[in-house]
């Protein structure tokens, strides 16, 4: 038995998933969920092969909860009109499904997953350049149990975390599973700086810039953090501050 | 060109009453003059005659070139130039003519060569005049050419910004309600046929206002019903409306599809800010000579951002409101702890 999660805030469009569904005995819908953190604690509990996913939903968007997840089963995406989403997933997701979509359209998503289930392995990059091209302006973490949305005017700054980078806020700090590349580029309109190769600041927050040592300089922020400046990062800064 | 064939009747007679004008002051002058030589009638006639034709000759020649060329720079030294060129001229022919006329008349001839000089001043004088005006008036037509044809097309770009700020429909609402209407066609076919028509209905009211700037409060609340009626089929129990209107508010005016947008907005915002359940309220009243719009969604303070969320419904609205209004302080937003308010005022004319 293949077990499958729908995600989508509208009853309805959930509902012809389902009745689409119905003619495939091994397949199994585990779970409805109406929006992101639903579905997150869904695909936890049932560790579902693939999921049917919306795109717009509240609070957090289905790009957004495909991050949090260590390891994403495969995804249908079902959307109303999403000209990034068509771009990418063209060569990427499994498949997506323009809402309203025909049954036949439907059974040739399924044979697609039938046929070639590990496609989904490469959905990484597809959220990454979504998210990338859509200029970001929050965070979507997970604290605990608990999915935490941080604005990116209160993020303070980023730190490489070996595979991860740490995300400092004055509530904390978060852990997420993202590259230092990934930030620097999606966030590089919003006055972030990367100042060093293990660090991002947010530029707003700087207060004074010391020289440190024979090379460097020491960023102080106006919570009292300190951090390296290297010499490239400098440069940037520099160019940001205009100084 | 071809603002010579636009001039019209209207030119030729003001060309024909200037020059009876000038022709009437030259005769005077010249008239007057030429007396105090005790000359015959025969030759005063002939003098007049031939002057007049010359000038006549001249005036002509400046209107026309001037109708077809217009210099733009050094205008005056051009006007000068022409001026003392054409006058010299005329005094020259008017001269050597009546030499010829009456080369046998001692005084007459004596006379001839003593005003020269006088002929001279006056006619340069009136063809520096006649050059001046006829400059002035043709510089004065490009002009008022040149700002009506500036008015147009400001006019043009602004029906055509107004056009497309008035339909703006969202794609997303189009596609997802046909996406419910496929959904309920299978499990409740009498409930697909009712939403295929409130979407119909729903469509053709945009369909027709989008070449009508002006609607009453209380059309334009119909298709707002309607409109939710739609969301509603889509979000179920987590959409709640509740529209109020005065009585009083409902014949006025205001520019059509102009609440679509921000209904649009207070929807997109108060579903996707939240999971729980959304009230959508909306509230028209008369105040001050002004109809006052106001709609609220709820919102969430952590984690929207903060002013960010304008985004293009309200900027458009915005954009609609200056170009019929000429003002910018009609559309104002504000929150109060986890309501997000857009008012918006309708001046009554």
């Amino acid at each position: 038995m293949m077990k499958v999660i729908i995600i989508d805030d509208e009853h309805l469009a959930r509902s012809i998933v389902k009745e689409y569904l119905k003619p495939y005995k091994n397949i199994e819908v585990v779970a409805e969920c109406n929006d992101g953190f639903e579905g997150l604690k869904a695909i936890t509990q049932y560790e579902p092969e693939l999921i049917f996913l919306d795109v717009q939903m509240p609070k957090i968007n289905g790009f957004e909860m495909l991050e949090l997840i260590e390891k994403p089963p495969a995804v249908i995406f079902t959307t109303a009109f999403d000209e990034f989403a068509i771009k990418a997933f063209e060569q990427n997701a499994v498949d997506y499904l323009l809402k309203p979509f025909s049954k036949d359209r439907f059974d040739k998503a399924i044979q697609k997953y039938l046929q070639q289930p590990l496609a989904s392995v490469s959905l990484q990059p597809v959220i990454e350049t979504i998210t990338k091209s859509t200029t970001q302006n929050r965070i979507v973490v997970k604290d605990g149990n608990k999915i935490k949305i941080i604005p990116i005017g209160q993020v303070q700054y980023i730190e490489a975390a070996d595979d991860y980078v740490k995300i400092i806020t004055a509530d904390g700090s978060f852990l997420k599973k993202q590259t230092m590349n990934f930030f620097d580029q999606s966030l590089a309109d919003h006055q972030f700086v990367r100042i060093h190769r293990s660090f991002i600041v947010n530029s707003q927050l700087i207060t004074r810039i010391d020289v440190h040592e024979k090379d460097g300089h020491l960023l102080l922020l106006n919570t009292g953090a300190r951090l390296p400046v290297s010499k490239t990062g400098y440069a940037k800064l520099k160019e940001v501050l205009g100084i | 060109m071809d603002k010579s064939i636009t001039y019209g009747k209207n030119f030729f007679v003001s060309g024909i009453a200037a020059w009876a004008v000038v022709s009437f002051i030259y005769s005077i002058i010249l008239t007057g003059i030429l007396k105090n030589y005790n000359l015959t009638t025969t030759e005063l006639v002939a003098d007049a005659f031939i002057n007049n034709l010359l000038l006549t000759g001249s005036c002509v020649l400046i209107i026309n070139n001037m109708r077809y060329y217009l210099p733009r720079q050094e205008r005056y030294w051009y006007v000068l130039t022409i001026s003392l060129g054409l006058s010299g001229l005329c005094v020259l022919i008017s001269r050597v003519s009546l030499w010829l006329f009456f080369k046998n008349d001692a005084h007459y001839t004596e006379v001839l060569s003593s005003s020269t000089a006088l002929r001279f001043g006056i006619l340069f004088l009136l063809i520096t005049c006649i050059s001046l005006i006829s400059l002035l008036w043709f510089t004065q037509e490009e002009q008022k050419k040149m700002n009506e044809r500036k008015a147009d097309s400001e006019r043009l770009a602004r029906e055509a910004e107004l056009f497309k700020l008035r339909q703006q429909l969202q794609p997303h609402f189009l596609f997802n309600s046909l996406n419910s209407i496929s959904a309920l066609t299978g499990s409740q076919p009498e409930k697909a046929r009712h939403m295929i028509q409130q979407l119909s209905e729903f469509l053709r009211g945009t369909l027709k206002k989008d070449d009508q700037q002006w609607n009453t409060l209380d059309e334009e609340l119909q298709n707002i019903r309607l409109y939710l009626d739609i969301e509603k089929v889509r979000f179920g129990h987590r959409l709640q409306t509740q529209i109020i209107a005065t009585a009083e508010a409902l014949p006025l005016q205001l520019p059509s599809l102009l609440l679509q947008p921000l209904v649009e907005n207070a929807i997109k915002f108060g579903l996707y800010d939240t999971t729980d359940e959304v009230l959508i309220k909306l509230q028209a009243v008369i105040e001050n000579n002004y109809l006052k719009i106001m709609i609220q969604n709820p919102f969430d303070p952590e984690t929207s951002q903060p002013l960010k969320g304008t985004g293009f419904g309200l900027s458009s609205v915005q954009r609609r409101l200056f170009l019929l209004f000429a003002r910018n302080d009609l559309l104002h937003i504000s929150k109060e702890e986890k309501i997000f308010i857009t008012t918006i005022l309708i001046p009554q004319l």
